[in-house]
């Protein structure tokens, strides 16, 4: 098992190293100058060569590439004398249209995202997985069929349009005023403003969600229903409750797990329709101001790193965890 | 004594889209402890539907089943077949048990083998895991496997087919059933271990004075184990005789071809095996008359074409044996000395 999850974790390295280096070279290649951008009104070469230099631009891409690594592990600075400015490590840059460091910007949004995903993430997996189940248990009778118009539902609403309807929906019964959506609240000071801010966008995220993992949980349950062992645990006298729960969806549910934990991930890296809708300040709006409005170079660059690493290390923690469900998995 | 299971007239069939198959038709057996019997057949032949029939394994809602299963429990007799659910659900594993064929996907790929075993004896007995476990161990000891108290942790996976088939042995002996019912035990297996598995059965009966039906499509494996047979084409018992009698004096067209067609060492090496022409036929539309009619070799024998307009009734020779067949004694005497071998 060590040597499993040193590989695997030598191997996560490796991979976050490569996404890092791709994404850098590609916001270093596109054709915008941000020198040019932070120019300001009074824009000449002069001034623009001088905060080319400021930024760090002035010098070749892997010094660049080398710089950015650099400043995640120790603190960074910009400029010099009476404009010097650093960022503390681990720094992912520093965004000169919000003049912050990203690093910052991240852990203000991540909390955001953060509440939005885990919530919508519980919602939908019960969902998701108790539909699915009473669909197989129900196969072919009212219940199923209900579970299916879902699922049809539910895939084929976009997040934007059920957002929306769902805001609009809850504004005319007068259960939000959407002026004042979409504020911040940490749960751990108002719990009760945590929970009103989010039920709507969590609602709409599991609602979009929960119809892929319903089918998917019918289709496992009703394959392994006919599977060979579940007819011994039949032959040995166990009640079809205890079937159900020990044999079936164990091994029903455990492939979810890979999907489950991918989804999650993604999610953690922002959901752009969501937060845009119901203002809510997370990594998703923040990456999305920053390609629409600001081009953000920085910011950009460590919002999609993040959500790229941290899909990746989800993919790790669910290799550890399957292999934990499935002992056939299990090696060394 | 009554015998522990007596199976009588039972038929199931499933309703499909393409019409009723008809599995198991008119089917009555009997079986008492300490004794065996095999049940033979092709593939289809409805061997497995009939005893997961007795074992209230069907699907009660997409199967109609009518007929009786009836075990002789020192209690009193109980239908399996019109029993309630539950009743029959807390006879499964502890009066009856059974072991499949393939026990690779028999065995639950996740739990460790003692948890599977454990949780079977747990049903029915009052006691801490560690007693469930020690009684695994000992389960496992006694059908052979070595090592047995370290590997009851071990997973499925880890075993070979036999040690698996041991494992499933285990487990369906653990509560001491009165009946076991092993479908196929050996075709998954090579035949080094086949031997193996069904030398461990015979223990095991006389271990726990079991009823044992053995289903099997194998006659070699018949003739090492049973003590009666039943022979089955196409949903039918269409012989049912003692070991002996089945084997010196078959008394059904098919039993003869199935005889047939095991290669023999005294025949010599250059003889072709002789093959049952054609395909066992669908079970949702059979063949008027005799459903092995039209791969028979000696319907013609049978005057006025009866064997394609009258279905044989099962004939009862001898209380013992019992075919179905038009044929006459006399023509089958003929036709078993003409096969050579079985006069």
């Amino acid at each position: 098992m060590l040597k499993f999850l040193a590989k695997r974790l030598t191997a996560t390295v490796v991979v976050i190293g490569l996404i890092s280096i791709s994404v850098f070279l590609i916001f270093s290649y596109l054709p915008m100058d941000p020198a040019a951008l932070t120019c300001g009104k009074a824009c000449n070469p002069v001034v623009i060569a001088a905060n080319r230099h400021r930024l760090g631009l002035d010098v070749s891409v892997p010094v660049q590439y080398g710089r950015f690594v650099k400043g995640l592990f120790v603190d960074r600075t910009w400029g010099e004398g009476a404009a010097k400015f650093s960022c503390p490590a681990p720094g992912f840059g520093y965004s000169f249209n919000r003049h912050e460091c990203v690093t910052q910007l991240i852990k203000e949004a991540f909390p955001v995202t953060f509440s939005l995903a885990i919530g919508s993430f519980i919602l939908w997996m019960l969902l998701g997985i108790s539909f699915g189940i009473v669909a197989a248990r129900k196969q072919g009778k009212w219940q199923d069929k209900a579970a299916t118009a879902f699922v049809v539902a539910g895939v084929s609403l976009p997040v934007f349009v059920t957002a929306l309807l769902t805001l609009l929906a809850a504004s005319k019964l007068g259960l939000v005023n959407p002026i004042e959506f979409g504020r911040w609240v940490s749960p751990f000071t108002d719990p009760i403003g945590w929970l009103k801010t989010f039920y709507l966008p969590w609602i709409v995220l599991a609602l979009f969600s929960s119809a892929s993992y319903t089918r998917f949980t019918r289709s496992n349950v009703i394959e392994t229903s006919s599977e060979d062992y579940i007819r011994t645990a039949r032959a040995k006298g166990l009640s079809e409750k205890v079937i159900l729960r020990k044999h079936t969806l164990r091994a029903a549910l455990a492939p979810l797990l890979t999907l489950a934990g991918i989804d999650f991930a993604v999610l953690l890296g922002g959901a752009i329709f969501t937060e845009t809708i119901f203002n809510l300040p997370g990594l998703g709006r923040l990456s999305i101001n920053a390609v629409l409005t600001d081009y953000d170079l920085p910011v950009i660059l460590a919002t999609t790193m993040l959500a790229a690493t941290l899909v990746v290390v989800m993919n790790l923690i669910v290799d550890v965890l399957y292999a934990y469900l499935d002992p056939r998995v299990r090696v060394g | 004594m009554k015998p522990f299971l007596e199976v009588k007239n039972l038929f199931v069939s499933f309703p499909t889209e393409d019409g009723v198959v008809r599995a198991s038709d008119d089917i009555s057996f009997s079986v008492s402890r300490g004794e065996t019997l095999a049940v033979v057949g092709e593939s289809g032949s409805g061997k497995s539907v009939t005893t997961l029939a007795v074992m209230g394994l069907h699907n009660r809602k997409r199967t109609n089943i009518s007929g009786h299963a009836i075990l002789n429990l020192p209690t009193g007799p109980v239908d399996t077949i019109s029993a309630p659910e539950e009743t029959v659900r807390k006879l499964r594993g502890k009066s009856m048990a059974m072991i499949f064929q393939d026990p690779m996907s028999a065995l639950h790929p996740y739990y460790s083998i003692g948890n599977q075993i454990t949780e079977a004896w747990s049903l029915y007995n009052d006691g801490s895991k560690a007693d469930g476990t020690k009684r695994a161990i000992e389960l496992l000891d006694l059908v052979g496997i070595p090592g047995a108290a370290k590997r009851v942790e071990e997973y499925p996976h880890q075993f070979s087919g036999g040690m698996r088939q041991r494992v499933m042995i285990a487990m369906a002996l653990v509560n001491n059933p009165s009946l076991l019912i092993a479908d196929e035990p050996t075709t998954a297996l090579d035949v080094t271990i086949q031997s193996q598995i069904l030398q461990l059965l015979r223990d095991m009966q006389k271990e726990f004075n079991m009823a044992v039906v053995l289903i099997t499509h194998d006659l070699g494996v018949v003739a090492e184990v049973a003590d009666r047979v039943c022979v089955m084409y196409a949903g039918k018992i269409v012989e049912q005789a003692k070991i002996d009698e089945l084997y010196y004096r078959p008394d059904h067209p098919y039993t003869l071809g199935l005889l047939n067609s095991i290669p023999r060492v005294d025949r010599g090496g250059d003889q072709r095996l002789q093959a049952i022409p054609g395909q066992p036929p669908s079970l949702i539309s059979l063949p008027q008359g005799c459903s092995f009619r039209p791969r028979c070799a000696h319907s013609k024998l049978v005057p006025n074409n009866r064997c394609a307009t009258d279905v044989p009734e099962l004939y009862e020779k001898t209380e013992a044996h019992g075919s179905r067949c038009h044929l006459t004694e006399s023509q089958l005497v003929q036709i078993r000395t003409s096969a050579g071998g079985h006069s």
